[in-house]
């Protein structure tokens, strides 16, 4: 009966898609931005043998976002020896964003789950509904936006700082535009990229632009295009989506969408792509460059890591570069600038160090007018100087919260899930797809 | 040549026998198929898909409310159904009315009493659904239109104006869903019972089977409508006027989606997506078929498909199997039974003459 209705259902909404191959996982380190709730997984694993632990997922393992989730997930359990699927770690797959979310994560309490996740954006409500039940519950929800506002000791958001991610592809993109302006094939003003994104999310918006402003590092010149799909997933319309920008002279694309569309796009055509959720060089030998993911691994060994060893979960977890949430994939030599790999690693460093960050205020310009950019205030140049973010999720669909400090903008830091929602310059919007 | 040949009327015990044979048959295929593919052996697997169902409390209730779910939509098309007219709506129907309530809980909730809110919800989901169905059985009684093609193309337009809906009551924004509507204030939720949430549900549609049951077998309408389903002719001959049967039949069976569509979005799911049907509309056609629009017997097709459902769920989870292993086993018992029927309507007969002749 529940597969009857896939013909109408909504396609999971502002969520990050990821997939790809085995996890590597993150051996020691395991703590988020906030280090309160760190704990070592060699201690850990010993221990976690006494509790129960549940994954609640929208789709099953044919959805390569869910399965970006079951994979980590039953992995970590492995590894952290919590015992055999079905007894001691339980995966529901096929919840829909509805009460259905509800019921599984009571049953999972009922069962005798310690820690139960929930994968989807539209599981948040339902998730919060069961902890308040179940108080000696622990509930973490990724990507939701709630647990800082329900003040909740048992319900937990979680996401990646996947900003960084798609700012060291940004930075491999710009090498390929600085070797193509070096060889003759493009002149500096013709270094225009293109970018097909599913909605006109904070999580989508706060992505492209920290792949553009990565790109800029190295070509200060480049602009980019930006056209939404309004869907996570349709191979035609982001194929679509890609052929047009290709066609609208962009030398080089990347996607924020969950299928093959946009690199099968400039496979055909020839124009080198920065991928997402995975290496697509099996299918995209000549023209893939590298790509970034989300892996959860490390987030799931920290709550359970937590739990077992009777400390509190991070309200907000945000997994970074440093604790391998966020990765790239290897880069493909045949289509990257010379190296590539040098320079990822040297940005890379300077990004765990704190010497460079994504969204530097004196890297960009941002225009302000009353439809646009609001909640901005800039400077004489136009340089951000304070930003008003909606980081609580409330009625009131308007900024709460000062997030421009010490000379950047303070992305995922008040909340997990993005909020960097500005438009910048040099980054044209062909359409607007708000869902 | 083959030839299928009506049976006269098989006598019940036969008949039944018949039934409970092959759905042992069917369980035994299952089992062959389940050790063949993934090695597991078939009675675990038939003793995990009850403890789906039965495992705890909980599952028992989240179980009898699905199940009651289910049967109230597959009740709602069941007059239309023996009038013959295929409503393929309730889907839309469904929404419509769930539309409705939402609307109310969203824009009234905290401006009128909480009784007050349930009772509007009531009239406007139950109008709601029943202009959905009444527009298809209206062109239907006037201009003889495909009845349909008409019901099941108006989900679609169900679908798209709830679409519409959910992106202006958006909660938070972006998100693109309306969230728990008034999680806090509660106002619109239909009340618990005795401290348990899905009791309510239960009972309602419990009278609701028993109401339907009269209506269809002991009222001049439920009458009217039969005998409009076996000849039009007939009942225009005996002064029944068939347009207004056929929309006054289609008024309460969209009337009745309509209560669904309160049921889930005030009962239980306190939201509205597009998918909140769930695929129920379509279901139950498959629920009253079985049952062969008996009320009575309805209670037992739509708890065979929810208990099956439920088992797969449970498969998926304990035994790491794809939850679609457990939509294969569904398909082969519900291929088995609707297999039965056929033979017990009908019988095959094989005859080796130029011009069949076939003897009754």
């Amino acid at each position: 009966m529940k597969k009857l209705d896939s013909f109408m259902v909504n396609r999971r909404q502002a969520i990050t898609a990821a997939f790809g191959g085995a996890a590597a996982l993150a051996l020691a380190a395991c703590g988020g931005s906030n280090t309160g709730a760190s704990t070592n997984g060699d201690t850990a694993s010993g221990e976690a043998g006494k509790i129960k632990v549940g994954l609640i997922c929208l789709h099953d393992e044919n959805s390569t976002y869910d399965l970006n989730f079951i994979k980590g997930f039953k992995e970590t359990c492995e590894k952290m020896q919590i015992g055999s699927e079905g007894t001691d770690f339980l995966i529901k797959t096929g919840i829909p964003e509805s009460n259905e979310c509800y019921d599984a994560a009571a049953e999972l309490a009922d069962a005798g789950c310690k820690l139960i996740f929930a994968d989807s954006f539209g599981h948040e409500d339902y998730m919060i509904q069961a902890a308040k039940e179940f108080p000696e519950v622990q509930f973490c929800h990724a990507t939701g936006t709630k647990a800082h506002t329900e003040n909740l000791d048992n319900y937990h958001n979680a996401f990646a700082a996947i900003y960084e991610g798609r700012y060291l592809a940004g930075v491999a993109a710009g090498l390929k535009l600085k070797e193509m302006i070096d060889e003759g094939k493009i002149t500096a003003d013709k270094a225009k990229m293109g970018y097909v994104g599913a909605f006109t999310y904070a999580e989508v918006i706060s992505g492209y632009t920290s792949f553009y402003l990565g790109a800029k590092s190295i070509v200060p010149e480049v602009t980019m295009d930006v056209t939404f799909t309004g869907s996570w997933y349709d191979q035609a319309l982001e194929q679509e989506g890609a052929t047009k920008l290709i066609n609208g002279g962009c030398v080089l694309i990347s996607q924020h969408a969950d299928s093959m569309g946009a690199p099968q796009a400039c496979e055909n055509a020839k124009v080198p792509n920065v991928s997402y959720n995975g290496s697509t060089i099996d299918s995209c030998p000549n023209t893939f460059i590298v790509s970034s993911r989300i892996n959860w691994s490390p987030y799931y060994e920290d709550a359970i890591g937590a739990v077992t060893a009777g400390k509190a979960i991070d309200t907000d977890f945000v997994g970074t570069l440093a604790t391998s949430s966020v990765e790239l994939t290897e880069v493909n030599d045949k289509v990257a600038a010379k190296g590539t790999t040098e320079k990822l690693e040297e940005v890379r460093a300077q990004l765990e160090a704190g010497k460079v960050h994504v969204f530097d205020t004196s890297t960009f310009t941002v225009e302000v007018t009353d439809k646009k950019n609001a909640n901005a205030k800039v400077d004489g140049d136009g340089h951000l100087t304070s930003y008003k973010a909606d980081v609580d999720s409330d009625a009131k669909m308007e900024g709460d919260t000062e997030v421009v400090s010490d000379g950047y903008f303070h992305e995922s830091e008040y909340r997990s899930a993005p909020y960097f929602d500005l438009q910048i310059d040099g980054i044209k919007l062909l359409d607007t797809n708000f869902g | 040549m083959i030839h299928v040949v009506k049976r006269k009327e098989m006598p019940f015990a036969q008949a039944m026998a018949i039934r409970f044979g092959i759905i042992a048959i069917a369980l035994t295929v299952c089992g062959v198929i389940t050790a063949l593919t993934t090695g597991l052996n078939p009675i675990a697997v038939y003793g995990t898909m009850i403890q789906g169902s039965f495992g705890s409390p909980r599952k028992v209730w989240i179980l009898l409310q699905e199940v009651a779910l289910l049967l109230c939509v597959s009740l709602a098309l069941t007059p239309a159904f023996r009038m013959k007219f295929w409503n393929l709506g309730g889907e839309g129907q469904v929404l419509a009315g769930g539309l409705a309530s939402a609307a109310c809980m969203i824009l009234l909730g905290d401006k009128v009493p909480n009784a007050v809110l349930i009772l509007l919800m009531f009239v406007t989901s139950l109008a709601a659904g029943a202009l959905w169905a009444a527009i298809p059985a209206f062109f239907k009684a006037k201009f003889n239109t495909n009845e349909t093609l008409f019901t099941l193309m108006m989900n679609y337009v169900a679908t798209q104006l709830v679409a519409f809906f959910v992106i202006v009551w958006e909660n938070p924004k972006g998100s693109g869903t309306v969230g728990i509507i008034n999680q806090s204030s509660e106002a619109g939720w239909l009340p618990v019972i005795a401290g348990n949430k899905y009791m309510l549900i239960v009972i309602l549609v419990a009278l609701l089977t028993a109401g339907m049951y009269v209506y269809l077998n002991y009222s001049k309408q439920g009458y009217e409508l039969s005998v409009v389903g076996e000849s039009p002719s007939t009942a225009r001959y005996v002064g029944i006027k068939v347009s207004g049967v056929i929309v006054r039949t289609l008024i309460i069976s969209g009337a009745i989606c309509g209560f669904a569509g309160m049921l889930l979005v005030g009962g239980s799911a306190h939201t509205l997506t597009t998918s909140i049907a769930a695929g129920r509309g379509f279901t139950a056609v498959m629920v009253a078929w079985l049952a062969k629009f008996n009320p009575a017997v309805m209670v037992g097709s739509s708890f065979l498909l929810e208990f099956m459902g439920y088992g797969a769920g449970e498969i998926a989870t304990t035994y790491g199997l794809n939850q679609s292993f457990g939509d294969i086993l569904t398909g082969i018992i519900l291929f088995f039974i609707i297999g039965t029927e056929f033979f017990i309507t009908y019988r095959i007969v094989f005859s080796h003459k130029e011009r069949g002749v076939v003897e009754e």
